[in-house]
């Protein structure tokens, strides 16, 4: 297996603990970070290269050179662990395993952003994680690592865990400032961006748990030895929730820049596609994400081996590729149903909406509508252009990213699997279903 | 100041004008539909989408063209930039699709809406819509709710513009109503059957573009273009005191407060003017009331098209049918193709 950064160690005794993680070497990335001037913890992370792994893939560095400094406002760190994007489960699986990380990472951020309140916003099913990291916060409170004066550098920090109600749309980062400040979850309209005006009117950095624990990591082995690792501007590692029809689900460190065969097909990995099927299709980085057939997620147009990397994966653009996302891997067999799977993606958007805005609010539910024709059997060929048209009236024109995460899946559904939606339409059902109905039952086909 | 480009038409206007109000200072047909921005409310605009341009040239400094289409509402003008509008037909493809998914869920019982004929919705669908809807599932209802003894809430005619919400947070302290759960579902509400009852709170079915907020004293009592607007004043402790009376016959049937062509309010009213002021001798008329506003009760703005001939013909044929009937058999009595 490649280098791993974030989950090297969870074999070890006490991980989660701090005396554990400790004895591992935990919070000696602080404590190099402490004798740094915070500038200089930013131009580490530039020199990392390391991309925001909450979706976007922003380049983090710049960033935190974004945020406004007026004098005597105060600035604020917000960790989004809201992690709701069907097919992700990696924060989760960090914060619970070794909670440490995180906690270390947050507070050599917020040194570097010159913030002296920071908050990890967790999504409110997350219980089990939630008293995890209070438990851990308390530690650290306890060791001095966080509260005033840490470790004697005179550097003041307090750090919340605040528990979000369970709304995916809470995870869009001014939805989750709303949140935080006690209001509806409503994404703002953008400009001003966060960095200059987020939490309480004041200039606010939000990322996500992977990127706030790669920090550690970049400050103990410096940002060029960090960028050392991976493929070209796909530096350092990336967790991958696998899951789908694979023979080992699970969360996986892979060094950027594996090729997505070697993913799915080795040991190391995804263990191959599970009794003995054929791979179908993949989701690859999370449900928003377009869904690309097994030669294209295999191959890129050109022909060349695809990367698990941000550029080989968003090669070919949306008409031959897809993106890197929050890196939810989802493989599905040969007896998937492209038009069902898509039919439960599209009910997730239209549940989660958060319906400011009318494409987004009113378009969900009607292409949700559409797609459940299509199971019950009732669909026209009329129905596939139409859910065309209304994706394509949805995208771009909405408030927040959540208008295009329902839209994009629809439309690479409908351009990579037509036919699917075609033999609905023909035959009321999919032969899928049919091998399904005879599979589950125990029936031979006549 | 800064100079924009609007549909090939250029003006010079402060910075920080957005270009829907740039648009407005340019005027005609190329001024953007706007359903949710409220110019007298902050933080108004954004939601409906209707507004929505594209801007070809970012500015003189930054030339490039912006990635998707902007509100017209929000996005404020840097100086050298050109928008399209009217002359981009993607835009108004876009455009014809926010008012289809407007309109899906919408119950299209203007026959029996005390909105009809001074309703931005109706305005928009034949201006900006297509003839017809391609939504065929069952439409979304809520139950009429009271909010205070004065307003009525229809929500199943509201198009979550927010405009009310903003009234409530900006122009009566301590606001007691909001919006609820999310998406195609959320709604607009008090907090647990708590009545709005506020001094200014009538303003709100001013601003509400459709009939999903309504005032109880009028409800059922005439279709708007029968009524003749006059403009009127009286001296008040809490407002100014001008208003607009709707006449029909002798008597004023309703208050209002008094709109720009725009639709929007130009000085709030207090609930004493609006409800409690209905008697000729109370006020001092001031005489007839110019409309420009674009609505069915300016006559003949329809004349192009067959189709406001159609909705009244429906809606003087409804009337007749409905008349004497039980209210609650009126709802949704219109075709829902008909958009
Ligand atoms: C609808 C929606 C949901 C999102 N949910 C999450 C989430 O659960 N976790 C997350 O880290 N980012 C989420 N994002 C992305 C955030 O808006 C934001 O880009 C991210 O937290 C930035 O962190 P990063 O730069 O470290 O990736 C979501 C975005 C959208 C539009
Ligand atoms: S795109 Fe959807 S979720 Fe995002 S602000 Fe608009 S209605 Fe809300
Ligand atoms: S009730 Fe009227 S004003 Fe309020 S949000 Fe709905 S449509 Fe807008
Ligand atoms: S008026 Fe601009 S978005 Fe509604």
């Amino acid at each position: 297996m490649g280098k791993q950064l974030l989950i090297n160690d969870l074999d070890k005794d006490g991980i989660a603990t701090l005396a554990g993680y400790k004895t591992h070497g935990g919070y000696t990335a602080l404590e190099k970070a402490l004798k740094m001037k915070p500038e200089e913890v930013v131009e580490e992370v530039k020199k990392s290269g390391l991309r925001g792994r909450g979706g976007a893939g922003f380049p983090t560095g710049m960033k935190w050179s974004f945020i406004a400094k007026p004098p005597g406002v105060p600035r604020y760190l917000v960790c989004n662990a809201d992690e709701s994007e069907p097919g992700t489960f990696k924060d989760r699986y960090l914060m619970q395993r070794k909670p440490h990380i995180l906690v270390e990472g947050m507070i050599i951020s917020s040194f570097a952003l010159g913030a002296n309140t920071s908050y990890i916003y967790i999504r409110g099913e997350m219980m089990f994680q939630y008293h995890i990291l209070e438990k851990a916060i308390q530690e650290a409170y306890d060791a001095g690592l966080l509260g005033k004066n840490i470790l004697g550098s005179g550097y003041d920090l307090d750090l919340y865990v605040h528990c979000g109600a369970g709304a995916y749309i809470c995870g869009e980062e001014t939805g989750l400032i709303e949140s935080l400040e006690g209001k509806r979850g409503n994404p703002r309209i953008k400009p001003p961006f966060p960095a200059i005006k987020g939490a309480w009117g004041c200039p606010t950095v939000v990322n996500n748990v992977e990127t706030l624990a790669a920090v550690v990591p970049i400050i103990n082995m410096t940002g060029d030895e960090y960028a050392k690792i991976g493929i070209g501007k796909s530096t350092g590692t990336k967790l991958i929730s696998a899951s789908g029809h694979i023979n080992k689900p699970g969360v996986y460190e892979i060094e950027l820049g594996v090729p997505v065969e070697e993913f799915i097909y080795s040991d190391k990995y995804c263990g191959g596609i599970r009794n003995g099927k054929k791979l179908k299709a993949v989701v690859a980085g999370g449900s928003s994400v377009p869904i690309l057939p097994t030669e294209l997620i295999l191959k890129t147009a050109k022909g060349e081996p695809r990367l698990m990397s941000y550029e080989s994966l968003s090669d070919g653009g949306f008409v031959t590729g897809t993106m890197m996302g929050s890196g939810g891997f989802i493989a599905m067999d040969e007896d998937t149903s492209i038009v069902k799977n898509l039919w439960n993606f599209t009910r997730f958007y239209h549940h989660e909406s958060c319906g400011q805005c009318s494409p987004c609010r009113e378009g969900t539910g009607w292409m949700e509508k559409i797609l459940h024709k299509f199971i019950e059997g009732h669909a026209e060929t009329k129905d596939i252009d139409l859910l065309w048209d209304i994706q394509g009236k949805i995208e771009g024109k909405t408030i927040c990213p959540l208008g295009e995460a329902a839209a994009w899946p629809v439309a690479a559904a409908i351009r990579h699997f037509r036919p699917e939606f075609e033999e609905y339409v023909k035959k009321g059902r999919s032969m899928i279903d049919v091998k399904h109905y005879y599979r589950i039952n125990n029936l031979q086909p006549a | 100041m800064a100079k924009v480009t609007i549909d090939g038409k250029t003006i010079e206007v402060p910075e920080g004008t957005t270009i829907l109000n740039a648009a407005r200072m340019i005027g005609g047909e190329i001024v953007p539909p706007a359903m949710c921005y409220y110019t007298k409310l902050e933080t108004s605009g954004g939601y409906c989408r209707t507004c929505i341009v594209k801007v070809s040239k970012g500015s003189e400094k930054d030339p490039r063209p912006m990635p998707k289409p902007v509100p017209s509402c929000r996005q404020t003008i840097m100086d050298g930039m050109v928008v399209e509008n009217i002359t981009s037909p993607e835009i108004l493809e876009a455009r014809a699709g926010v008012v289809e998914f407007l309109l899906i869920n919408h119950p299209l019982d203007c026959p029996i809406c005390d909105q009809a004929g001074e309703c931005s919705l109706q305005d928009l669908g034949y201006e900006h819509g297509k003839m017809k809807t391609r939504y065929e599932f069952k439409r979304r209802e809520f139950e009429k709710i009271d909010i205070g003894d004065k307003i009525k809430l229809h929500m199943t005619r509201c198009i979550l513009c927010y405009r009310c919400v903003k009234v409530a947070e900006q122009l009566t302290p301590g606001r007691v109503h909001g919006v609820v759960n999310r998406g195609d579902v959320a709604e607009i509400s008090t907090y647990i059957q708590h009545a709005v009852d506020n001094e200014m709170s009538g303003n709100m079915i001013d601003v509400c573009p459709v009939g999903a907020l309504t005032d109880k004293t009028f409800r059922f009592k005439s279709r708007v273009w029968f009524t003749k607007p006059v403009d009127a004043h009286r001296k008040c402790d809490t407002c100014s005191g001008k208003v607009r009376l709707w006449y029909k016959g002798e008597e004023a049937l309703r208050v209002t407060a008094r709109k720009d062509k725009y639709g929007e309010v130009e000085e709030w009213i207090c609930n004493e003017c609006r409800f409690d002021h209905k008697k000729t001798s109370d006020w001092t008329i001031e005489g007839p009331s110019h409309i420009d506003h674009h609505s069915v009760i300016s006559a003949n703005h329809y004349e192009t098209g067959n189709a406001l001939a159609a909705l009244k013909h429906d809606i003087a044929k409804q009337q007749k049918q409905l008349e004497g009937n039980d209210m609650k058999l009126k709802e949704g009595a219109m075709n829902p193709n008909n958009q």
